[in-house]
């Protein structure tokens, strides 16, 4: 049971670190980045060339890991995302521009890595048991689940502490007048996508310890999973999608028990089907009446 | 009497956008209906048009109960309506704004349409041109609805919803941003629909419009209504003038 | 004549994908012009494919009568499905779609008769390419005459403004679900033939990536008219092949052609041949979709 709750947890972490990146861009920007699951799969990718073909350590690799998908994130905006809003275009171009960055990076990944999983280096990631009492846990999740913590903490503050944070408020809440009153816009999106971008890559990476496995193709399931957590929690909210998250995580471990290993995949998209069809606005989302 | 509200009321959150509001409005009537920002007209309107139902209270029309249904129930029963700030179809031409608003009124042609025979909606399309005509539109009859100046763009709402040959129009704030010479042709068309035996139920802030065009008057504020009758009762009355606070020529 | 009859037979399999394609296209036309933007045209074709499929082999159904059943199990599908997400808009509508077409995935995988995440094997190769032709042209004549109708104004005036709409005498309700059922219908339909052509069936065959692949087939060839949809699908379905010189890096030179057609020309190809018209609509910021 004490597994259960652990793992659950743990996934839980993985699932907020990658869809508070998610819910991040939509509630600021209005975008639905469908090329998010890339940048947690690059996370992944670059946390190996930097153990693998860098021999650095692996609390450095993370680093690097975030850092480099951060920036590119600022990359993917400005190629992908900011003109089409510099011409009004509808969310539909959006997504489907940022499904056209999957398919280059993902190949360009493939190509340099191959499309089977692969594992890291022997003795290059941690990998050690914990014992409380009858249970015995894997050591580098208690380290995945607080560094997602720490980072949660770290977003709260920025989002309500920082002047960057506050320029981000002011464009998600209205971009126009956020603009006259000063905010540097261009900022304020950069920021938006390094973070998004970056947590999106360190998931990806400490993902890829924890399993100590890595593929082209790992970030797909996990978007879907992003969806179900951001309407669960409420779309655009970001604390919503921590919550939802943990409540997706929890649900699926516990459907596990009750349900055949196929069905676990349908736990996710019923809750969303049900959510969506009697709360669209989710756990924490805003009422948005349609006014005549 | 063609349309009859009795005790319409209706909250939101815990706001009484409307309360308990009693109004009739005799056939061929021109009836205004004006009050304060926030009083109340919208929501009311809103609610006599479909796109919103009371919390209490019934709606009259033609002498059936028609309180709570559809749009575009009401639209085929003969009520229809314009906008605050206009609501066009702006990728549609205007020709095709107008012939929307002829939906309630045209048989459906998709089934005869398969047969590549001519064009069955030509009566249609005459009446259609033959509005725009009215509206002085004509000549814009294939420009997008979103390409037209603003006052062009309010009167081919009027247009689209004359298309459906109501009994009742209702026109929302229809001379916001119309200069004088605009909203007095606005007026001696209204007087003109009047006189054909179209019923109109007119919300307006233009106060000067409102007593020049209109048969009756009411007066809302707090969503309640505080004066009835002529346009020359109404201005006489020392409620109306206190919610107004004195500012008598809102245009 | 024989260089064509050769050409045909060469190609038979990358036409007859296109075709398929321009239906799946069409369907998820339709939706788009009245304003839905839905994921779940994946999940009805792969309830044409799967009932078409099974009712051919265990009770030896003639093929138009199967395709036809399989058609209209996703219609009656899509009917509950419809009126449920009917208030949902744009992003949420195609995530509640997306969704039912995941739980529908799931579903397949787990149900023992549809053979499971092996799907189905062996399927009879009845499709002719005359038949997905035929379909082709009949769905987009029909779609033609109704886009100039009352139907297909009622359905540009719900995309434009919903509101309004519904004050013109549009049934919204109504309208939304034909438009819905529609898509699913000829969705379905085309899983059918694609099924009977590719012999084999897995449930992985219609999920998201199909219903993504789907919508952008409909958009990079644009929504102004059903040739739009068409012109989508033929050229990203003919594309890998054109490209296959490029070998590996296939993939990445499609996605680069996308990118530049999306940003270049986000109201589809179509817009080429339009383009005053789609320089007045983007000027006045007209609705595309939802």
């Amino acid at each position: 049971m004490l597994e259960q709750v652990y793992n659950a947890i743990f996934i839980g972490s993985i699932y907020a670190l990658f869809a508070v990146g998610f819910a991040l861009v939509f509630s600021v920007l209005d975008i639905l980045n469908l090329a998010h699951p890339t940048v947690f799969m690059l996370g992944a990718f670059v946390a190996l060339f930097a153990i693998a073909t860098l021999g650095l350590p692996w609390y450095v690799a993370i680093v690097l890991a975030f850092v480099a998908t951060g920036l590119f994130g600022i990359l993917l905006d400005r190629i992908a995302f900011a003109p089409l809003r510099r011409r009004g275009a509808p969310q539909l171009s959006t997504m489907i521009s940022s499904i056209a960055v999957t398919l280059v990076v993902v190949r360009l990944v493939e190509l340099r890595y191959g499309g089977d999983f692969i594992t890291f280096p022997r003795g290059t990631v941690p990998s050690f048991l914990i014992q409380i009492g009858d249970a015995t846990l894997e050591g580098i999740r208690v380290v995945i689940i607080a560094t997602a913590l720490v980072l949660m903490a770290g977003l709260t503050y920025l989002i309500r502490s920082t002047s960057i944070g506050r320029d981000i408020r002011a464009l998600a809440e209205n971009p126009r007048a956020a603009r006259i009153l000063g905010v540097d816009i261009e900022r304020a999106v950069a920021a938006t996508f390094f973070v998004s971008s970056g947590l999106g890559g360190l998931a990806g990476a400490l993902l890829a310890f924890a399993y100590d496995s890595l593929d082209s193709k790992m970030g797909l399931s996990l978007e879907l999973r992003a969806f179900t957590v951001m309407v669960v929690g409420g779309m655009g909210s970001l604390p919503g999608a921590v919550i939802g998250a943990y409540v997706l995580a929890f649900g699926e471990v516990g459907s596990l028990v009750y349900l055949p290993a196929e069905l676990r995949d349908a736990f996710a998209f019923g809750l969303l089907f049900l959510v969506l069809i009697a709360r669209p606005t989710g756990l924490l989302g805003q009422r948005n009446a349609d006014r005549v | 009497m063609l349309l009859e509200t009795l005790g319409l009321s209706r909250s939101f959150g815990g706001v009484r956008a409307v309360a308990g509001v009693d109004l009739v409005i005799a056939p061929a009537q021109v009836f205004g209906l004006i009050g304060p920002n926030g009083a109340g007209k919208t929501t009311f309107v809103n609610i006599v048009s479909g796109h919103l139902r009371p919390d209490a209270g019934t709606v009259h029309f033609a002498q059936g109960d028609v309180t709570g249904l559809a749009p575009h129930v009401l639209a085929r029963l003969g009520i229809a309506r314009t906008f605050q700030g206009v609501r066009l179809f702006k990728g549609l031409t205007v020709l095709e704004n107008v012939l929307v608003g002829r939906h309630a009124r045209m048989r459906p042609d998709a089934l005869r349409r398969l047969w590549p025979r001519g064009a069955p909606d030509l009566a249609d399309r005459e009446i259609a041109r033959s509005l725009l005509d009215r509206m002085g539109l004509a000549a814009r009859a294939g420009a997008l609805a979103g390409e037209l100046a603003y006052g062009d763009q309010r009167r081919l709402e009027i247009a689209r919803a004359l298309a459906s040959e109501p009994r009742l129009l209702i026109l929302d704030e229809p001379a916001a941003g119309m200069n004088p010479a605009e909203s007095s042709g606005l007026r001696g068309l209204m007087r003109d629909l009047a006189l054909n035996g179209l019923t109109i139920l007119l919300i307006e802030h233009d106060v000067r419009l409102v007593m020049g065009a209109c048969d009756r008057v009411a007066v809302l504020n707090f969503g309640r209504k505080i004066a009835e009758g002529t346009p020359a009762e109404v201005q006489r009355n020392p409620a109306v003038r206190e919610a107004y606070l004195g500012a008598e020529d809102v245009a | 004549m024989d260089a064509i009859a050769d050409f045909l037979s060469a190609y038979s399999t990358l036409i007859a994908l296109v075709g398929v394609n321009a239906l799946l296209a069409l369907s998820v036309w339709i939706t788009l012009y009245a304003g839905q933007l839905t994921l779940g045209n994946a999940a009805f074709m792969g309830i044409g494919a799967y009932v078409s499929a099974l009712l051919g082999r265990h009770l030896g159904m003639p093929f138009p009568l199967a395709l036809g059943l399989g058609a209209l199990a996703a219609g009656v599908l899509a009917v509950p499905l419809g009126l449920t997400v009917f208030r949902l808009r744009g992003v949420y509508l195609a995530i509640a779609t997306l969704a039912f077409g995941e739980v529908l995935r799931v579903i397949l995988l787990a149900t023992p008769i549809t053979g499971k995440g092996q799907g189905l094997n062996g399927i009879p190769p009845k499709t002719e390419l005359w038949h997905i032709f035929v379909s082709c042209v009949v769905v987009a004549y029909v779609l033609w005459r109704v886009q100039g109708s009352t139907v297909g104004r009622a359905w540009a005036a719900i995309r434009e403004d919903e509101t309004a709409a519904a004050s013109q005498g549009i049934a919204i309700r109504r309208y939304k679900l034909g438009a819905f059922v529609a898509g699913a219908l000829i969705a379905a339909w085309a899983g059918g033939l694609s099924a009977h052509v590719t012999f084999s069936i897995d449930p992985n065959d219609f999920a998201f990536s199909k219903a993504v692949q789907i919508l952008v087939f409909a958009v990079v060839g644009g929504l102004p008219n059903v040739a739009g949809p068409i012109l989508g699908a033929a050229l990203l379905t003919a594309l890998p092949e054109i490209l296959r010189p490029l070998k590996d890096y296939r993939d990445i030179f499609q996605g680069a052609i996308l990118l530049f057609v999306i940003i270049f020309l986000p109201r589809g190809l179509v817009t080429v041949a339009q383009l005053r018209r789609t320089r007045r609509l983007q000027k006045i910021g007209a609705a595309d979709v939802a």
